[in-house]
């Protein structure tokens, strides 16, 4: 019955991770980059969301409403000054500046923010507490059923965006071919700025989430970007619902790992990780031969 | 020089070494000679800082050949640095003389280097930058868990503190200087000989350089091993310099930023730029470290900038002028 509730805690501990994904993914389906500076800004939003919920005394989720239009505008402009003309100047260099934008966030939290751990885990009440008892030993969190709910959504309404509206077919021609699209009239750094837009705002979103289900600091970017990464190769680079299928295998090894031992948790999530990349599935993955 | 039938060609010549490049390379190969000197002169204290420094120049000369030559963007060196560090606690703890144990754990770390590329290199660009961070805090959850090696909190090196401090210091520095020389020629000897061309070739163009027949994954895969070896002498010579390691600063990502900052600012894909980064580094971090996060803020907005704007460093700034190559690695064409 343990190893039953585990994986059940599991599986919506994956939604959290798919939210982190959601946007890496959709910054290497469109650019081939991987924003290393990801899990940051979504603690970015996680402190955006603590300061206007403790100074408003507002729930989280209406902090929300304001935080995201600016975690919009933030990811547009951030395009617009670094990652424009990074993409210029080769494969490299937008590794090298997103590497140094985490660096620069994450101290510059630290000195606004000092090191100290926050939690909006208390300003949700019974939402991030409570659970619905199904028998002694399992139980299902709400908040694990409310993030899984708004990953699901979120996803499809990626699939949705990508399959039937205009802008999808825009992002779908800049990332097949960036020169030909421009040709027919669809600029790629248009596509790309409102594409960096989406993905900060999606990791935002779960960065509010992370800090409602448990805790963050200045510091607990890399450890999300990680993790995100992670679900994204499980899952398959490029693929929407394997994003998900990923973050569901990713928490399901960390919440067995920690009954193992609550220390193997994240070491048990690296290992699937790792094995998964080891494995000929991995070596396609690697290769690219997996997409949607 | 041969003379040509046509004489559109016999009037230029191909030639390695210039005026400059000889200078370069005996001023390098007198003042590291000079440096072996330095414990005779100087006192702990200046010994221990310049083992700092070519710990760094150790670390930024790998780093760049992984990323300026072999185009791998690597956050997760780190592994290697924490590796040689707790290599080195760990065959001391069986009895071994600890500076050889420092350099067993340097090939130990190369020896996980060649299991590790097999996983690695098949990743590209961002994945492999991010695979490699991966496995370097696996490596640091499994030493953490360690109870023998400490755990989290930290283990010191014992057994060095039965030579007199003046002499523990400069055995580390000589070490120091040795490893980051023999490192330096190492790399020299593959950028001069054929392999040079072909690290050249896809350092500009990976897929260009395959499909002119350069073999790509054993030159990759050379210089990770390569760099596992650097990276974990840089670990245990750190260890060395300051006896105490915990896994979260030996393993901390931390490693990875300085050493793309000392490479982004010297010049990346370049002999001479990690070194002059290095110096740099170490003069600012001398200057500047007391000042905390504002200082690591300080590092990744020049990192951002030099990446940007200055994408070959500070060395490109010269070179592009002068034309002058310390080390001759290169070819050049002159007219007769």
């Amino acid at each position: 019955m343990n190893w039953i509730n585990a994986i059940v805690q599991g599986v919506f501990l994956g939604g959290l991770y798919a939210l982190f994904a959601c946007g890496l993914s959709l910054m290497f389906g469109v650019m081939r980059i991987i924003n290393l500076a990801h899990g940051d800004l979504a603690v970015i939003g996680s402190f955006a969301v603590w300061m206007v919920a403790t100074r408003a005394h507002l729930s989280p989720f209406i902090a929300l409403l304001p935080v995201l239009p600016a975690m919009l505008l933030l990811g547009y402009l951030l395009h617009r000054t670094v990652l424009a003309r990074s993409l210029r100047s080769g494969p490299l260099t937008p590794l090298l500046t997103t590497f140094g934008l985490a660096i620069v966030i994450q101290n510059a939290l630290l000195q606004i923010f000092s090191p100290d751990v926050h939690s909006l885990g208390s300003l949700t009440g019974p939402l991030s507490t409570g659970s619905w008892r199904l028998t002694d030993q399992l139980s299902v969190p709400y908040l694990g059923v409310l993030i899984l709910a708004v990953a699901i959504l979120l996803l499809g309404a990626f699939q949705f965006t990508m399959e039937h509206t205009a802008f999808g077919r825009e992002m779908r021609a800049t990332a097949q071919d960036p020169e030909t699209a421009a040709l027919v009239g669809v600029p790629a750094s248009s596509v790309y700025a409102r594409a960096t837009a989406i993905a900060v705002a999606t990791a935002a979103l779960a960065g509010t989430f992370l800090a409602i289900h448990s805790t963050f600091e200045p510091s607990s970017g890399p450890t999300q970007l990680i993790f995100a990464f992670e679900a994204v190769v499980i899952g398959g680079l490029g693929s929407i619902w394997g994003t998900l299928f990923g973050g569901i295998v990713l928490g399901i090894a960390q919440t067995i790992g920690a009954i193992v031992n609550p220390q193997y948790s994240i070491l048990a999530g690296h290992l699937v990780f790792l094995v998964i990349l080891a494995s000929p599935r991995g070596r396609l993955i690697a290769t690219g031969s997996v997409s949607t | 020089v041969t003379d040509h039938p046509n004489p559109a060609i016999s009037s230029w010549r191909v030639q390695r070494s210039s005026a400059a490049s000889r200078i370069g390379s005996c001023a390098l190969l007198f003042s590291g000679l000079a440096l072996f000197a330095v414990p005779h002169f100087f006192g702990v204290n200046v010994v221990q800082q310049l083992t700092s420094l070519f710990i760094f120049l150790l670390l930024a000369v790998m780093w760049n050949a992984l990323a300026g030559y072999a185009g791998l963007v690597s956050v997760g060196q780190q592994a290697f640095i924490g590796l040689g560090a707790y290599g080195t606690i760990f065959l001391t703890q069986r009895g071994v003389q600890p500076y050889l144990a420092m350099i067993l754990a340097a090939v130990a770390s190369a020896a996980v280097a060649t299991i590790l590329s097999l996983l690695l290199l098949q990743l590209r660009g961002g994945q492999f930058a991010v695979g490699t961070w991966v496995v370097a805090e696996t490596i640091a959850l499994l030493v953490s868990l360690d109870q023998e090696l400490g755990g989290g909190t930290g283990i010191s090196l014992r057994g060095l503190n039965v030579y007199p401090r003046e002499i523990r210091t400069a055995f580390t520095y000589w070490l120091t200087l040795g490893f980051a020389s023999l490192l330096l020629f190492l790399l020299f000897l593959l950028l001069r000989n054929r392999t040079g061309a072909g690290l050249h070739a896809i350092r500009d163009d990976e897929q260009a350089a395959a499909s002119l027949g350069v073999r790509v994954w054993p030159l990759k895969c050379i210089l990770f091993v390569l760099a596992g070896f650097g990276c974990g002498a840089g670990g245990a010579l750190t260890l060395a310099n300051t006896l105490f390691i915990q896994p979260q600063s030996i393993f901390g990502v931390q490693w990875s930023a300085y050493m793309i900052f000392m490479v982004l600012v010297g010049g990346l894909g370049t002999f001479e730029g990690p070194i002059i980064g290095a110096i740099l580094f170490f003069m600012i971090q001398y200057t500047f470290a007391d000042l905390g996060s504002w200082y690591l803020i300080g590092l990744g907005l020049v990192a951002i900038a030099f990446a940007l704007f200055l994408p070959r460093g500070l060395w490109s700034l010269i070179n592009n002028r002068l034309h002058i190559q310390l080390l001759p690695t290169g070819y050049h064409l002159l007219r007769l």
